[in-house]
């Protein structure tokens, strides 16, 4: 069932992309070609749209399309000329790192926060959605510059570019993992409060548990399940901030890749990138959806029901 | 899940913690979100009654001094005053982010209305549309969008619309789903009320303050999207005085010069959090029941 | 030495106190119980002996001994100990009691691994053992589940065992039985009973003096933290001294014939003001079975898609409600009641059958045709609160539904002044909204919005159960008299045997769907004829001092 619906949502996506693509006014050829300036013979026009098969019906290129995408094919880059399987393989290593690794930054600042800030004094708890709020509106543009300017100017910790080093990648894992958290330890906060007002937790107490025991066997789960079901969606989240922060930290990976191919209207590594991403979430999402099922008995019994 | 989601969840939930405590007296941080957005219309509005000196006066040898009592926010690479562009810039930040949030909220409206109104197969159907929608994750639906379109300030705010509105149609389809399955709603059927009466007495009305909560939500989301495409050089482009423009502008010189890109990000964080504390407190007024 | 010996306990939240001075003890074998309503304090003097009264509150007390130790100033580490050890708690509904993401065989073993050093195979023994003393089947299946997983009886036991876990000498059974089907809440009371006759003592909390007086050895009446009634169970239920007391006697409805009025005002002198004496039959009901039917239900059958087939909510159903009677529809949870209202109100359709409204259509006419003939069917459910809009109040809640009424007849619109007055509300409620009122004042409004239309049938869904049980008597009576007054035909469906029978003049059992027997309610209840009704009789909680 839940393949079905992913399987669904890679077609759509793949369609609605292809289709949104021939909306681009002007030639694709003379695109391929360097664009309206670029005054390419007529003979090498007619070559591009042979070899690119934009001379076929509008039907077959999309069921060519198609035919090429279950093979893992992904067409040819107009600017650099090389299989965009290829050039976005080499990256999807790289940007996955960044998003999975500011992920579990951000789960475990999110988890501190609220474990921190909760059931406390009213200034604890103030502070704590002080600065949940605030990270959660920090732009990764903005914040990372702002990393820069502390970090690598200021006190010269780490480089203001990615080398390839561990250090490297301090700053953008951070860049990606500090608004995240905010909406991660919201969310944490809110279930954690809740639970905290569940008779489960009388229950325990009234059996002798102590306030770290409590938070150990019984809150800890409650505050982790909805920041499990978001997990999918915060890695779509970091794949789109990716471009922001792949292109502030000259990185190389997916973002920039997209953010130049964008530029030069590359239409196949657009909707290369564009269809690694969605299948990335909709991976994600049936990982997350399954991690919650076996996390909370509940759902799974909706599910029979 | 889309971020606007979040941030409702979020806001509704906290509503609901704070509890009944200090009912009639606003919060502190209320107060200051609404002097903060009060500020920004008035430098919407007339600008010239807030900014120190013309944003546009260029003095070469002023250039790149630091903030100072002179230049609160220090001045650019032209001499001119930053803070004074930044103010300059906060109605055309803001044009976008708002147009960007009344597009998206049209078209979730829309999808919503259909999704919730229209029976169960254009309710499967719409549900199918949001669910591919949300495979575009953040920005990335607007970036197709203007690879499609091309950059510049008017597509950018189409552009964000367009992705956030699968958030708004999947809010206000549940909520209109939850009125209309609601006990009162049912009440209402009971005593022999047409539909359309219970939709101009009952729905709307119910649905029209979280639709407003909403959109004051989503114009934070929004202003921060506009200003990145805009950071990227996909949107407004950098002699405008955008808070996303001024920001990659001051991109060049940040190791010299941070304030240019200190300042109208702050602007940006800080109406964020503003319009996150106003809903939060446009909700919280909403449960204690007027 | 008494297990339990509390002297003037007092709880405040700032500079509000909630407990005043209550003493008790209870000694081995000894089941004491607390009973007040809403309000009373009784929860929060539960959890005040565990230390536990929560966030911001003050405990004071002249003495709190928990087995001769005196634990009034005690330390938090100290509570610790006493609590899963000395004293075990059971809280109402193990579902939300249960941490539903742990399985209970990990809620059970908790105590143990707390309070003893045991290896992990002697605990695990201990709990499959505990599972089986409170009669679950299959303990070894059991401990593996989480407490969404079980049936509402069985997790009951479950959350007994956890605080059965180390033989604690004291168990505090907070509302160990609300909210569960009467079947089941016999068995968990023969449960503690049985926890009793093996010498632990228990502190009993309730609401319901039905569920106490089963029970009990000792009785402590509770009214606004104080305790106004104190006496072994036998004096206490027999011979009460104090009004309050009598009046939440006299709230009871079991086994009280109709027409009797529940409600006492507590100022009253002893003599109950019940108008016609015991068993007088009612004017208007049974002794006029000619009368065609306002409402009838004839075969009808709804079901809904579950996975894996069909389930059927209502089976094969037949029912007649003639002007001027109560219909009692009496059933266990998921018995298909709820799906009878919706169908007797034209919300659902059914699959096949018909309803039938004054020998017209109803069920099978279009929405449109139904519309104009809505008001003559009223409704009032459980939850008053979410039936009205929240953004509308009281006074706009009945002029817009006495504009309904108005719109059908031609008569003018009732006033809102005075459908308030005939349900025993001020004038000035009209100005409130529905979230600022009682839970009693809630389900008057209801009752004046639904007879503003001045309708002629109306269907009553479970109106009392979410009530304390004096406010419960007052809606009973109110409902009673304007039945009586305007000859309404009334279908009453509750759980609650008790109620249906102080209520209804034939009465519908349901089971899983279908009406398993009907007919004149003192025949039903007096004799029944189907076993699963003498079940249920036998099971009900009544008054037996």
């Amino acid at each position: 069932m839940l393949a079905a619906g992913a399987v669904f949502v890679m077609w759509a996506v793949a369609t609605l992309t292809f289709f949104a693509i021939r909306l681009i006014p002007g030639d694709p050829a003379e695109a391929i070609l360097g664009g309206p300036g670029s005054q390419a013979s007529q003979e090498a026009l007619d070559q591009v749209r042979r070899d690119y098969g934009l001379d076929q019906p509008l039907l077959v290129q999309y069921l060519a399309m198609l035919a090429r995408l279950v093979t893992g094919d992904l067409g040819t880059s107009y600017a650099l000329r090389t299989p965009v399987a290829d050039l976005l393989g080499g990256q999807l290593g790289g940007t996955m790192l960044l998003a999975v690794l500011a992920l579990l930054v951000a789960w475990i600042l999110a988890l501190g926060l609220s474990l921190w800030s909760t059931g406390r004094a009213r200034v604890a708890a103030a502070v704590g959605e002080g600065i949940e709020l605030t990270a959660a509106a920090l732009p990764h543009f903005w914040l990372a510059a702002v990393l820069i300017a502390i970090f690598s100017t200021g006190l010269d910790w780490f480089p203001p570019i990615a080398t390839g080093t561990p250090a490297g990648l301090v700053l953008p894992v951070a860049t990606l993992a500090i608004p995240l958290a905010g909406f991660l330890a919201q969310v944490m906060r809110e279930s954690l409060l809740d639970a905290l007002q569940q008779p489960f937790v009388v229950s325990a107490r009234a059996r002798g548990e102590n306030t770290t025991g409590l938070r150990l066997r019984h809150t800890i789960r409650h505050a982790s399940l909805p920041a499990i079901s978001l997990s999918g969606w915060a890695l779509g989240w970091l794949l789109s901030g990716a471009v922001v922060v792949e292109t502030i930290f000259a990185m190389p990976g997916l973002g920039r890749t997209l953010l130049q191919a964008v530029t030069l209207r590359d239409v196949p590594v657009v909707t290369g990138v564009v269809l690694l991403v969605a299948l990335v979430y909709v991976v994600m999402t049936v990982v997350t959806d399954v991690a919650s099922r076996l996390a909370d008995p509940r759902l799974r019994q909706e599910g029979a029901r | 899940m889309s971020e606007l989601e979040l941030r409702q969840t979020t806001v509704e939930a906290s509503a609901e913690h704070l509890g009944p405590r200090r009912r009639r007296m606003p919060r502190a941080g209320t107060v200051l979100a609404v002097a903060f957005v009060a500020f920004l219309a008035v430098a919407t509005v007339a600008p010239s009654l807030v900014w120190t000196q013309d944003p546009n006066r260029i003095a070469a040898a002023d250039a790149f001094e630091s903030p100072s009592l002179a230049h609160w926010f220090g001045t650019d690479e032209s001499g001119r005053d930053v803070y004074s562009r930044v103010i300059a810039g906060t109605a055309s930040s803001l044009l976008i982010g708002v147009s960007a949030t009344l597009i998206g909220l049209a078209l979730g409206l829309v999808l919503g209305v259909l999704a919730s109104f229209g029976g169960r197969v254009l309710d499967f159907g719409v549900g199918r549309v949001i669910e591919v929608l949300f495979a575009f994750p953040g920005l990335l639906l607007a970036l197709l969008v203007i690879v499609v379109a091309g950059p510049g300030p008017v597509t950018a705010t189409i552009a964000v619309g367009l992705s956030t509105a699968p958030g708004y149609a999947r809010i206000i389809r549940g909520q209109l789903v939850g009125i209309r399955s609601s006990h009162y709603v049912e009440a209402a059927r009971v005593l022999g009320h047409s539909p359309g009466r219970i939709l101009a007495r009952h729905l709307l009305p119910n649905a029209l303050v979280p639709l407003f909560v909403l959109a004051t939500l989503g114009v934070g989301q929004a202003i921060v999207w506009a200003a990145a495409l805009s950071y990227l050089g996909l949107g407004a482009q950098p002699p405008a005085a955008e808070w996303g423009a001024m920001l990659a502008a001051g991109r060049t010189y940040l190791p010299t010069a941070p304030w240019l890109t200190v300042f109208p990000g702050l602007m940006i964080v800080g109406t964020t959090i503003a319009t996150t504390m106003l809903g939060r407190a446009l909700t919280r007024r909403g449960r204690e029941g007027r | 030495m008494p297990l339990l010996d509390v002297a003037g306990l007092r709880v405040a939240f700032g500079d509000h106190e909630v407990v005043h001075g209550i003493s008790l003890r209870i000694r081995p074998g000894e089941c004491v119980a607390i009973v007040g309503e809403s309000g009373s304090g009784k929860s929060v003097t539960a959890r005040a002996l565990l230390g536990m009264a929560g966030a911001g509150a003050r405990t004071r007390s002249d003495r709190l001994r928990v087995l001769g130790r005196e634990l009034g100033s005690a330390s938090e580490r100290t509570w610790r100990d006493v609590r899963g050890r000395q004293v075990g708690l059971i809280l109402q509904d193990a579902l939300v009691s249960l941490d539903p993401l742990r399985p209970i065989g990990r809620e059970i073993d908790d105590p143990l691994r707390i309070h003893e050093r045991m290896p992990p195979a002697a605990r695990r023994a201990r709990v499959l053992g505990l599972l089986a003393r409170v009669g679950m089947p299959d303990p070894e299946f059991a401990a593996g589940r989480r407490s969404g997983e079980l049936s509402g009886g069985l997790r009951q036991r479950a959350l007994i065992a956890s605080a059965l876990a180390l033989d604690p000498p004291l168990v505090i059974a907070d509302e160990p039985t609300t909210a569960l089907d009467v079947s089941v809440q016999a068995r968990i009371l023969s449960l503690l009973d049985e926890i009793r006759e093996a010498g632990t003592g228990i502190l009993l909390i309730s609401h319901d003096l039905a569920v106490v007086s089963r029970l009990a050895d000792r009785i402590l009446v509770t009214r606004h933290g104080e305790v106004i009634e104190d006496g072994t169970a036998d004096d206490v239920l027999r011979s009460p001294r104090e009004p309050y007391t009598r009046a939440l006697i006299a709230a009871v409805p079991t086994e009280r014939p109709r027409g009797t009025a529940l409600a006492v005002a507590t100022s009253a002198p002893a003599a109950i003001p019940g108008p016609p004496p015991t068993g007088v039959p009612i004017a208007t009901g049974s002794d006029a079975p000619e009368r065609p039917p306002l409402l009838r239900f004839d075969r009808v059958a709804k079901g809904f898609s579950v996975p894996g087939g069909r389930l059927l909510a209502v089976d094969d159903v037949s029912l007649a409600l003639r002007p001027g009677e109560t219909l009692g529809l009496v059933g266990e949870s998921g018995s298909g009641k709820t799906t009878v209202a919706r169908l007797a109100l034209g919300l659902t359709a059914p699959d096949s059958g018909v309803v039938l409204l004054d020998g017209e259509a109803w069920s099978s006419r279009p929405e449109r045709e139904r519309r104009p003939m809505r008001r003559r069917i009223g409704a009032i459910y459980q939850d008053a609160l979410s039936s009205f809009d929240p953004r509308w109040s009281v006074g706009r809640i009945l002029a817009d539904a006495a504009s309904v009424g108005a719109r059908g007849t031609g008569r003018p619109a009732p006033r809102v002044e005075d459908l308030l007055d005939q349900v025993g509300l001020v004038a000035s409620v009209a100005r409130r909204r529905p979230l600022n009122l009682s839970g009693g004042q809630r389900q008057r409004v209801a009752i004046a919005r639904a007879l503003a239309a001045e309708p002629d049938v109306l269907i009553c869904d479970e109106p009392v159960s979410a009530l304390d049980v004096t406010i419960q008597a007052q809606i009973l009576d109110l409902l009673d008299r304007l039945q009586r007054r305007r000859g309404l035909a009334m279908l009453f469906i509750s759980h609650d045997l008790g109620v249906v029978r102080h209520m209804s003049d034939h009465v519908a059992v349901m089971r899983a769907g279908r009406i398993v027997e009907s007919g004149g309610t003192e025949a039903v209840f007096a004799e029944p004829r189907h076993p699963y009704t003498a079940q249920l009789v036998a099971d009900a909680p009544r008054l037996t001092p």
